[in-house]
């Protein structure tokens, strides 16, 4: 999808029939895409074209809604594979989002694979989905836990200090792509490549990052990455985890019910293989379809050019406010993702939102599900404005002139 | 437009969040508790001395926003000298200005944090510093939370 002509940004916004309106009498400036992206018109309608015209249960049905419906679940499954490269739809398994797959790495494959005394890796920046699952699984397992160290407001790993943490009881690493509080953008193939060489599996947590930048998990390497939809232009309450084919044939189910079995007896059933083995019950299939229209719609657009207007709304927003008075950054100084978290001296993060919002600006305060990483920056919260390509930098100039009144007015 | 921020956040709440009023331990304390909100991480411990059933001194220490800290801060302004039963009676009409905006008697400066009713995700903001006095001066010395932990 790669074209050489440039995109004018601002045309696309037409596509986002939300971002057209007043909140509190002001232009409404959405800068919690971190939290949640905007959908895009082909997005919704596809969602309601699919209820409109093929509704009907997948996978048991002979009559023709039926079929439709299951040739366009599993065209889903197709067009994920080629989105994130893998090498087949079977490596695509369908989930609630981001969380449901790491749970689902970590209670499937983990309880199966993961014993007392193992260690499970992650970073210190990581969210609460990729933290709290595996603290589930050790305690279960009795393995412990271990963190790659951040050093300080900057959010930077040490590659350096990989080696001293690839111990030999390490059986798992299991990291972000892109900080959604930092910004940083780790460098997950060279991780996952040198975790590999000692047979460490590996997990990526791509929520951030997929809607924002090309995801070849061939080129990264990754044993699963997991992302959410609804970062992504696509619908809540959807997702993708990817899983490397021979991981996931040697992982016993997650959930037991329908569509995930072959027989089933009054005392034992078979399984089918995957990954319909992991996905018990009727799905989600609206947020399938939607999700199909909404990674055709990125790459329309093309995620290698997303990925650059990213690094450019990210950098600019970083040096408009750090020419601010009285202002703390976190995050990396140069190659960002285009998400800012800051601290007004004086003023908490949650009058800061308040105060935004009040003039149309939606911020997002507080720990942003990562008390840890708070911990670790000596912070309880931070406000935070995170971008997506329907962001402009003047809309950044009209959030940091906003910025500089809220400092005023907490100056009174 | 800033109608509703002027309310909000009225001079005197600006005030005591810059300037806030018996922000410190009080060492012969002999009534504390501690009130907390897990979700933005504010954080306030109540220092009382009762004289038998009255307020004999009441402060604070902690951090969190402008809401609750100002909150916090006229709340010990407002108790000081007063019997349990008359701050039971306070509470209860600061908590029902703060949910409803209306405001039944007097309640002196208390009346500043009126415009927060405007702000519903912000009434646990205003709130929180008056379930640790109350857990204060029940003498339960606990740790009230905004929210309930399930074990």
């Amino acid at each position: 999808m790669q074209t050489t002509k440039t995109v004018d940004w601002k045309t696309l916004r037409a596509d986002f029939p939300i971002l057209d309106q007043k909140v509190h009498g002001q232009p409404l400036l959405y800068l919690d895409n971190a939290a949640t992206s905007q959908k895009p018109r082909a997005v919704i309608d596809a969602l309601s074209r699919y209820y409109e015209r093929d509704n009907a249960n997948v996978h048991r049905g002979i009559h023709e809604l039926s079929n439709r419906a299951t040739a366009a679940f599993e065209a889903a499954r197709v067009r994920a594979a080629k989105f994130l490269n893998a090498r087949s739809a079977d490596e695509i398994i369908f989930t609630r989002g981001t969380t449901e797959g790491i749970n689902l790495v970590a209670a499937a494959w983990g309880t199966k694979f993961i014993k007392r005394g193992d260690k499970i890796l992650l970073t210190e920046m990581e969210h609460h989905s990729n933290i709290v699952p595996w603290q589930l699984l050790a305690e279960r397992t009795g393995a412990q836990l271990a963190f790659l160290p951040i050093d300080g407001d900057r959010g930077l790993l040490d590659p350096g200090r990989l080696d001293e943490f690839l111990t030999s009881d390490v059986k798992v690493l299991a990291m972000t792509h892109i900080s959604n509080s930092l910004g940083t953008i780790n460098p997950i193939a060279e991780y996952c490549e040198r975790a590999r060489r000692r047979g460490i599996v590996t997990l990526i947590d791509a929520a951030q990052s997929a809607g924002h930048r090309p995801i070849d998990v061939q080129q990264i390497g990754c044993d699963f990455l997991a992302l959410s939809a609804h970062k992504m232009c696509g619908p809540t309450g959807f997702g993708v985890l990817y899983g490397r084919g021979e991981r996931l044939e040697e992982t016993p189910p997650y959930q037991g019910g329908g569509d995930m079995i072959l027989t089933v007896d009054f005392h034992q059933s078979t399984w089918k293989h995957a990954p319909h083995r992991f996905e018990a019950g009727t799905p989600d299939i609206s947020g399938a379809i939607a999700l199909h229209a909404a990674m055709d719609y990125l790459d329309r657009i093309g995620r290698d050019r997303i990925a650059q207007h990213d690094l450019e709304l990210g950098a600019y927003a970083f040096e408009k406010l750090a020419a601010l008075q009285r202002i703390r950054l976190f995050g990396p100084t140069v190659g960002r993702a285009g998400l800012v978290s800051f601290l007004l001296d004086g003023v908490h993060a949650h009058d800061v939102v308040t105060v935004a919002d009040q003039r149309g600006v939606a911020l997002r305060g507080g720990h942003h599900c990562n008390q840890p990483l708070m911990k670790k920056l000596g912070v309880e919260s931070t406000a935070r404005a995170s971008f997506y390509f329907y962001n402009t930098t003047e809309e950044i100039d009209r959030f940091v002139e906003v910025v500089r009144e809220i400092q005023k007015f907490f100056d009174k | 437009m800033f109608d509703d921020l002027a309310d909000l956040y009225q001079q005197l709440i600006l005030d005591h969040n810059k300037r806030p009023r018996n922000f410190r331990v009080l060492p012969d304390a002999n009534c504390t508790a501690q009130g907390a909100n897990p979700i933005c991480g504010d954080n306030y411990t109540i220092y009382a001395k009762m004289d038998g059933d009255v307020v004999k001194e009441i402060s604070f220490q902690g951090s969190g926003c402008a809401i609750s800290k100002a909150s916090a801060s006229i709340l010990t302004e407002s108790l000081k000298g007063k019997t349990r039963a008359e701050v039971k009676n306070l509470f209860d009409k600061v908590h029902a200005m703060v949910t409803t905006g209306n405001l039944d008697g007097d309640v002196g400066k208390l009346a500043a944090l009126a415009g927060v009713h405007k702000f519903p995700v912000r009434m646990k903001c205003a709130i929180l510093p008056w379930n640790a006095a109350m857990a204060a001066l029940d003498g339960k010395g606990e740790t009230v939370s905004t929210e309930t932990e399930k074990e």
